[in-house]
This record gives structure tokens, sequence and C-alpha cells, in this order.
């Protein structure tokens, strides 16, 4: 049971570092390999499965969450963060993980996130959840995907102005909130799923 | 460095305990008794079930699971096929060439496993128009749906491509591996979304 794992696991490690550069440009494929994609596959069936069986892609429960009425989205969020959480930990340690963080850029992370909230309150699903909800029959949701992707081509465009570089502070790198502390993985992981925890325990008294 | 670091993390950690707290307070102060409908299943199992999905992404695929990266390739897949090289020259393109991706094709079976799940339940939809909406715009606003969801899309796709990520990316594969970025921009998509929904619903 453990060899198979081992060597796949391997030879798709292999497979990510022999993709080219992102600056060979023209060279740069059209598309994943095909084990990826079909890992994509199976991933986002389940994804949409569980956004829509867990509520998240109803139009009501989305608004209900930013209005502070409802706490479903509350819920599966934390739910999964815990759950990742401790599974990222254990994971580590038996070596079968790699992480993937995203550099922080608190100006970018912070400014793109404010005017995410924006978007997102305006729009009233998210990217992920937009397209649960047009499977599950949200018409509108379909407008959103128009004006989504006008959004990331925008984006495109014009990343590079001169505008958007009063964002570019706060560069920290590749960090986790063990850097930022200074505990240990165990401890930091710890700790947010025992805030989480205690959040959850909280909405489950008050609301 | 460090210390705006860390002194983010203690505020953060403070915001997530204080928030429950502060939103069950101002919950009974509104005025409306909205009747929101429920997931079919326990959002903790939905949740820890999403959770055991990031994680065996990251595990067998090497990918983090998440969306709005997806609604960038879309249309840079059509601007490379149609001007390749000027395409290429821009620099988020340059950075993240347009390609039929582990996101784009994740995003569209999200669709297809919603439609399973809604099928399944008895909740296929159908309507333009939400309940909740009609209940605070009327039966006749059709072109202020449009105008919204439109305008709401495009801000809300730029500031994810500005923050690096959405609600999925950021918000659950980010946050579960500890990044500092993700939990910043969680933060913050909550912040901006529960000021713009309470000027859009509650004003």
């Amino acid at each position: 049971m453990k060899q198979p794992e081992q060597s796949s696991t391997t030879a798709h490690e292999q497979s990510a570092h022999a993709s080219p550069s992102p600056r060979d440009g023209a060279a740069a494929p059209w598309i994943d390999p095909p084990r990826t994609l079909l890992l994509a596959a199976i991933a986002g069936l389940s994804f949409g499965f569980l956004l829509q069986k867990g509520g998240v892609a109803k139009f009501d429960i989305l608004i209900g969450a930013l209005l502070l009425e409802d706490f479903t989205v509350a819920k599966v969020m934390a739910s999964a963060i815990v759950v990742g959480m401790i599974g990222v930990l254990l994971l580590r340690r038996l070596g079968r993980l790699n992480l993937h963080i995203k550099p922080a850029v608190l100006g970018r992370n912070i400014a793109g996130g404010l005017l995410f909230g924006v978007g997102f309150g305006t729009l009233a699903y998210c990217p992920g959840t937009d397209a649960a909800a047009i499977g599950q029959g949200n018409l509108d949701a379909i407008t959103g995907i128009v004006g989504m992707l006008c959004g990331s081509h925008l984006y495109a465009l014009t990343s590079h102005t001169p505008p958007l570089a009063i964002f570019d502070r706060g560069r920290l790198g590749k960090v986790r909130l063990t850097d930022a502390t200074g505990w240990p993985e165990w401890l930091a992981t710890a700790a947010v799923a025992a805030i989480l925890v205690a959040a959850l325990i909280a909405i489950e008294i008050l609301d | 460095m460090k210390r705006i670091a860390t002194t983010l993390v203690a505020l953060s950690a403070v915001g997530l305990v204080a928030a429950p707290a502060v939103a069950a307070a101002i919950v009974r102060d509104l005025p409306s008794d909205y009747p929101y409908p429920t997931g079919a299943w326990s959002p903790y199992l939905a949740g820890a079930l999403i959770g055991v999905l990031a994680l065996l992404a990251l595990a067998l695929a090497n990918r983090p699971v998440g969306a709005s990266s997806a609604y960038a390739d879309a249309p840079g897949l059509l601007s490379r096929a149609i001007a390749p090289r000027w395409t290429l020259s821009l620099p988020y393109y340059k950075d993240e060439p347009p390609k039929v991706s582990w996101t784009l094709v994740l995003v569209c079976a999200t669709v297809l496993g919603a439609l399973l799940a809604a099928w399944s339940g008895g909740e296929l939809n159908g309507a333009y128009l939400q309940d909740l909406w009609i209940a605070r715009f009327g039966q006749d606003s059709h072109a202020w749906r449009t105008a919204a969801a439109l305008a709401g899309g495009i801000i809300m796709a730029y500031g994810a491509r500005l923050a690096g990520g959405c609600t999925s990316g950021h918000g659950i594969s980010g946050t579960l591996q500890l990044a500092v970025s993700s939990w910043v921009a969680l933060i913050c998509f909550f912040i901006g979304g529960v000021m713009t929904a309470m000027l859009i619903y509650r004003l």
C-alpha cells in the first residue's frame, strides 16, 4: 500500500519541477498534465457537491453571513480550516506534503482583500460558490461569471500600471504564522484551532 | 517586519474571538427576522469534508484548491489564442501563463458537482432573482440585479487578483497552511463584505 503511494508522489514532484519556468513565455504549456486535470475534475466535483450540500451556494445564506445574521458560512469555513490545519501538521510530519504558501505583500493582501469584499457583498457569491450556485440553478450567478471574467482580464491589463505600485508595501515573502510568531508548528496550529473552536462554540451559544 | 507580523497575528486572533460575540449582539438589535434557509447537510460535516478535500489536493495533486485564477485563465486563453506574443508580454499573464489549468478544470467541475448535489437533494433552483434580493428590491428588479452582479463580479475578481486569491485559495487552502497572506486577506474579505452588505441590505 505504501510503496505505490510514495512513487506516485515522487513522480509528481518531478513533473512539477520539470514544468518550464514562467519566463519561458511562448514555450509555456497550454495545458496541465492529464493526471493533474483528472484529479482537478474529481476535486471540483467533490468541492461543488460539498458546497451545495453545506448550503453555501445559496444567495440568502451568503448574504446572511455578511449581514452577520446567518453563521453557516463561518461554520463551514472554520471546520474546513481546523481539519485541514491538523491534517497539514500530521502529513508534514510524515513528509507527504509540499506547502503552497502565497507570498505576503500586506498592501496588496489588504487592499485587494477589501476590494474583494466590496464585490462579494454586491454579487453575493464568491468565485467558488458562484460556480456552485450556477450548478444549483441560480441564474444570476451566470451574470456574476461574466463580471468576474471581465474583472480578471482587466487586472491582467492594468497590473503593471503605476497606481497599483502603492500597494506593494509590506513584502514579507512566503511567511507562515509560525514565522511571524516564532512558535513551533504544533503550537500555532493548536492556538488557531482553539480560537476557531471557541468562536464556533460562542456562535452556537449566542445564536 | 517581525513585529508588524506579530501585531497583525495578535489583532487577528482578538478579532476572530470578538467578531462572533459582537455579531450576535448586533443580530438582536436588527429589526428583521429573516427566515434563512439551511443546507441539506450539517455545515460542520460539509466543512470538515472540504478540509479533507483541500488536504488531499495538496497531498495527491500537489496543488491547492482555489477558484479565482480560473476566471483569469479563461479570458487569458482566448487572448493568448488571438495575440499570443502580446498576451504573454502582460506581466500577470507572463507570471501565470493562461492554460487549461488545474484550477480552471476544478471550477468547471464544481458546477457539475453542485448540480449533482442540488438534483439529488431536490434543491434545483432556476430563479434569476433570489428570495432575500426580492425581499429587499422587489420582483421587478432584474436590471438592478444584473448591474449588481456584473459590477460585483468585476470588483471582486479584480480584488482577488490584487490580493492573490479568493475565499477558496486564500480563505481555505491558504489559512489551513497558516499563511500570513491568507489570514490577512480572509479577514479583509469579510470586513469589506460585511460593510458592503450592510450598506446594500440594511441602510
